[in-house]
């Protein structure tokens, strides 16, 4: 998607899982990715089934790599 | 003590913010780059972050710490941007009374780092680059749940 954040409008009582299938079909090269990620929603974990709620930052987090060089 | 930077990381001076008089042991844990990696030649790497969200994971981190033991002094620094071969990328301290305690949350500590921190990890060789994937992929997705889990959320 060439951006590393950017602002939607969604549907009310979208979930997370809802805004992840939106970008999936928006940029399907997210989609062999999908599975992989972790979701945060204002910089807390959380689940898929999550409800947005207005001026939610949703982040989708691929694994991480952290830490020490091993 | 908790804190993702492009600066050199000091372990001393994150020592420094930590150690009281009542600590009898101080764990201090560093990443360092190396320059071997998958029988690679790594050049350099590169570090990215998602920072607020690092900063609090690190923070909470330093609670489970809390709860599982009575050590009450743990930081963590983590650098990103480019670093290079023998730079330092981490600095994990933990301060207590005792030795015990402080080896096992350190230890603890560095592994939830490389578990569940939302920090990205690129290397480039010479004649490539590639992001790095956290040690199991199926793994992420529970390590995000038991994060969960650990009241993290």
């Amino acid at each position: 998607m060439g951006q590393s954040q950017l602002e939607l409008e969604v549907a009310e009582a979208t979930s997370v899982d809802g805004l992840l299938q939106r970008l999936v079909s928006d940029y399907p090269r997210l989609g062999g990715l999908a599975r992989f990620l972790m979701v945060a929603v204002n910089t807390e974990y959380t689940t898929l089934e999550q409800t947005l709620q207005p001026g939610d930052e949703v982040a989708f987090i691929p694994p991480v790599s952290g830490g020490c060089h091993v | 003590m908790f804190k993702i930077t492009t600066e050199a990381l000091d372990p001393r001076a994150l020592e420094a913010l930590l150690v009281t008089q009542e600590d009898g042991a101080v764990a201090t844990f560093q990443g360092v780059v190396r320059i071997h990696s998958r029988g690679k030649v790594v050049s350099y790497l590169e570090y990215d972050a998602y920072a607020p969200m690092a900063e609090k994971v690190m923070a909470q981190i330093a609670q489970e710490v809390a709860d599982r033991w009575d050590v009450r002094r743990v930081g963590v620094w983590h650098r990103t941007g480019r670093l290079e071969i023998g730079e330092t990328s981490m600095v994990v301290v933990v301060a207590s009374p005792h030795r015990k305690e402080a080896f096992e949350a350190c230890r603890y500590v560095v592994d939830r780092v490389k578990a569940i921190v939302p920090i990205w990890k690129k290397e480039v060789w010479e004649d490539g680059e590639s992001w790095v994937e956290g040690e199991t992929l199926a793994g992420q997705r529970q390590a995000g749940a038991s994060a969960k889990d650990a009241g993290l959320s």
